[in-house]
């Protein structure tokens, strides 16, 4: 049991990251609104972003800038140990973007269903289309 | 000039989508030519690549000359040369033949369709040339939220579906995004080939597993794979036709590219069918992809519709045959991704000359077009012989190379269902056949002609733009099958490694 709880402890980084995606998946399958499935969606994108950043972090590193380097008393030695990963967090701006833009388009077309059915609740346009 | 091929494939529709968007302010006559320009430009250049890896071997461009795997390097091989030329080849007859129903289903907007038609399809193409994980992710979205906009042009409901397909598109490349993380936690490296040369040492890891198997439901969900294929049908006949003959061919098709990839280049054949040993039951699923979608397919009573459904089924074909674990099987697999690509763009192009003329592809709409439409229901046909798997046209090869792999593997599960697809194929066009030749023209008078007999319909052809297009694809199909075995030979035999046998 303490066994669990520790290796639970340790990586609850990960265990944040599935819980919020779990969370996410959750509301895009389970809700009824179209807006609160696209938050879903979001959430879902989010938490692997978080899992991204989470990756790169280092106890005690601290960011990849050289102290000093232009001054001449720079440090001589690169040690990849003290810095944190600068790479996953560099990736995850190209994902947030893509991210804002998937929302962007999302909500834009959340819009057009709005004005073609005057709701924005998934049972509600079911129903209208069976009607028609 | 010719070195610079894989950056221009993408770099230069890429501009263009931008530069179409500007256009479509200034005066809309110019967005066709820069479109069809930039198309024609990344369709040479592709060729021309496919020429050069054939007789030079695999092309290697770094990006911005940084060396791979710190830069960006895009790989040309024998595999993703020859989809190259598949989807810039079929974007470009494509934009050709649906200038005048995209002039005539929405006149104010041609820049914005023109602007997300060409970046949709610098997206596909980046995806196919990128010899980076993460740059295949980015260009994944990239050809996904355009493909959401082309969808939705239709109105109606056309952005509900579009909607749709968005949550579970979004969700497939999540889920690829994630396990490329796996991959990098594993491996700290997002190039392809360097991937593959450090993860050897890790394939007992469950991680390297785990990536490897969220990257697969990511793509399959992308691929509208049987279970997962919910958002395709409604997405596709709600677009309206020139979005559909382009998103149809190309999208699944791709991912299929993305799939196989991932199985030859990044993992190696013996990770993937032995290691992992999940490929017996895959090869089921697609058997029950097959089944179903041909099912599906048989109770719709929508032209548009109806073929969709045969699209689930092909893309099980494709997941079957490259998880079959041998070599004819995963020929078989490549050389389908070319063919269903080259006929689902033919059949689609005969859809869209039909909604052009008649404003629908229900199934009542299509009685006496045999009459009316000779030309395009011709080349329909040689589509759905295709389709069918009539030699000479080129579905049949595939189809053979399929077969034959499911026996080589002993799946004759997998076999069985190839030849039912087959045979739904056979009821399902040819009850279309029946429709469209026998049953009379409904005009406005059916039942007071005194004679008995109904009046001779009217010719009534689509534009010479739409059809001349639709009868290049058309001899294509033919083409392509019969010299299929100059392809096998010297394309796709070389494309799958020496391992597999």
């Amino acid at each position: 049991m303490a066994d669990i709880v520790s290796t639970v402890v340790a990586n609850y980084n990960y265990w944040i990251y599935i819980t919020l995606m779990m969370i996410g998946l959750y509301a895009i399958i389970a809700k009824n609104n179209l807006v609160k499935k696209i938050v879903g969606m979001n959430i879902f994108q989010t938490a692997i972003i978080l899992f991204y950043v989470s990756i790169g972090v280092k106890k005690g590193a601290t960011i990849p800038i050289l102290e000093h380097a232009h001054g001449g008393h720079g440090y001589g030695v690169v040690h990849a140990a003290e810095y944190a990963n600068p790479l996953p967090h560099v990736l995850m701006l190209t994902a947030i973007v893509v991210g804002v833009a998937t929302l962007g388009v999302a909500l834009a077309l959340a819009i057009r269903v709005y004005n073609e059915y005057n709701t924005l609740e998934e049972d509600e346009i079911l129903a209208q289309i069976r009607e028609e | 000039m010719s070195s610079q091929y894989p950056a221009l494939i993408v770099a230069v529709p890429l501009l263009a989508g931008l530069l179409v968007f500007i256009a479509g302010w200034v005066n809309k006559k110019w967005c066709f030519p820069i479109a069809v320009a930039a198309l024609g430009i990344s369709a040479y250049s592709s060729i021309g690549l496919l020429f050069r890896v054939i007789n030079e071997g695999v092309i290697v461009y770094k990006m911005g000359g940084w060396d791979p795997p710190m830069g960006i390097a895009y790989y040309v091989d024998h595999l993703n040369g020859l989809v190259l030329v598949v989807v810039s080849v079929v974007a470009f007859l494509n934009a050709i033949a649906s200038k005048r129903s995209i002039e005539d289903e929405f006149p104010d907007n041609i820049g914005a369709f023109y602007s997300l038609y060409v970046l949709m399809v610098t997206g596909l193409l980046g995806i196919v040339v990128t010899g980076d994980a993460f740059n295949l992710y980015v260009l994944l979205e990239i050809a996904a939220l355009t493909g959401y906009g082309l969808i939705a042009m239709g109105g109606g409901r056309g952005p509900l579906s579009a909607l749709n397909y968005l949550y579970m598109g979004t969700i497939g490349a999540c889920f690829y995004l994630l396990g490329i993380g796996y991959l990098y936690i594993m491996t700290g490296s997002l190039n392809m080939v360097d991937i593959a040369r450090i993860l050897p040492d890790l394939y007992q890891s469950k991680a390297v597993m785990a990536a490897f198997i969220i990257c697969m439901v990511g793509v399959w969900i992308k691929m509208a794979f049987f279970p997962l294929h919910a958002w395709l049908p409604n997405a596709y006949t709600y677009a309206p036709s020139a979005s559909s003959s382009l998103v149809a061919p190309l999208v699944t098709k791709v991912m299929i590219y993305v799939m196989i990839r991932l199985i030859l280049t990044v993992f190696t054949p013996e990770f993937s069918f032995n290691i992992l040993a999940v490929s017996q039951p895959i090869v089921w699923l697609a058997v029950i992809a097959i089944v179903m979608g041909a099912l599906l397919a048989l109770k719709e009573r929508n032209l548009k519709k109806m073929l969709t459904y045969i699209i689930v089924a092909e893309v099980g074909y494709m997941v079957g045959g490259a998880w079959l674990g041998n070599r004819v099987g995963m020929t078989g697999a490549i050389l389908h991704i070319v063919n269903d690509a080259l006929m689902t763009l033919c059949v689609f192009m005969a859809v869209g000359n039909i909604v052009y003329k008649v404003k629908g592809a229900d199934f009542e709409d299509l009685q006496g077009l045999f009459r009316k439409m000779p030309f395009t229901m011709g080349a329909f046909v040689v589509g759905a012989m295709s389709m069918i798997g009539v030699p000479p046209t080129c579905g049949f090869f595939s189809k053979w190379y399929l077969i034959s792999g499911a026996i080589q593997a002993g799946h004759y599960g997998f076999m069985v269902a190839l030849v039912f697809s087959s045979l739904v194929n056979v009821v399902l066009f040819f009850r279309i056949f029946e429709i469209c030749y026998y049953e009379p023209f409904s005009d406005d008078h059916g039942h007071g002609d005194e004679h008995g007999h109904h009046p001779e319909p009217a010719m009534d052809e689509a534009p010479v733009t739409m059809l001349v297009p639709l009868f290049v694809i058309a001899v294509i199909l033919v083409l392509v099958g019969l010299y299929t075995g100059d392809i096998v030979n010297q394309i796709i035999d070389v494309a799958i490694p020496k391992g597999l046998v």
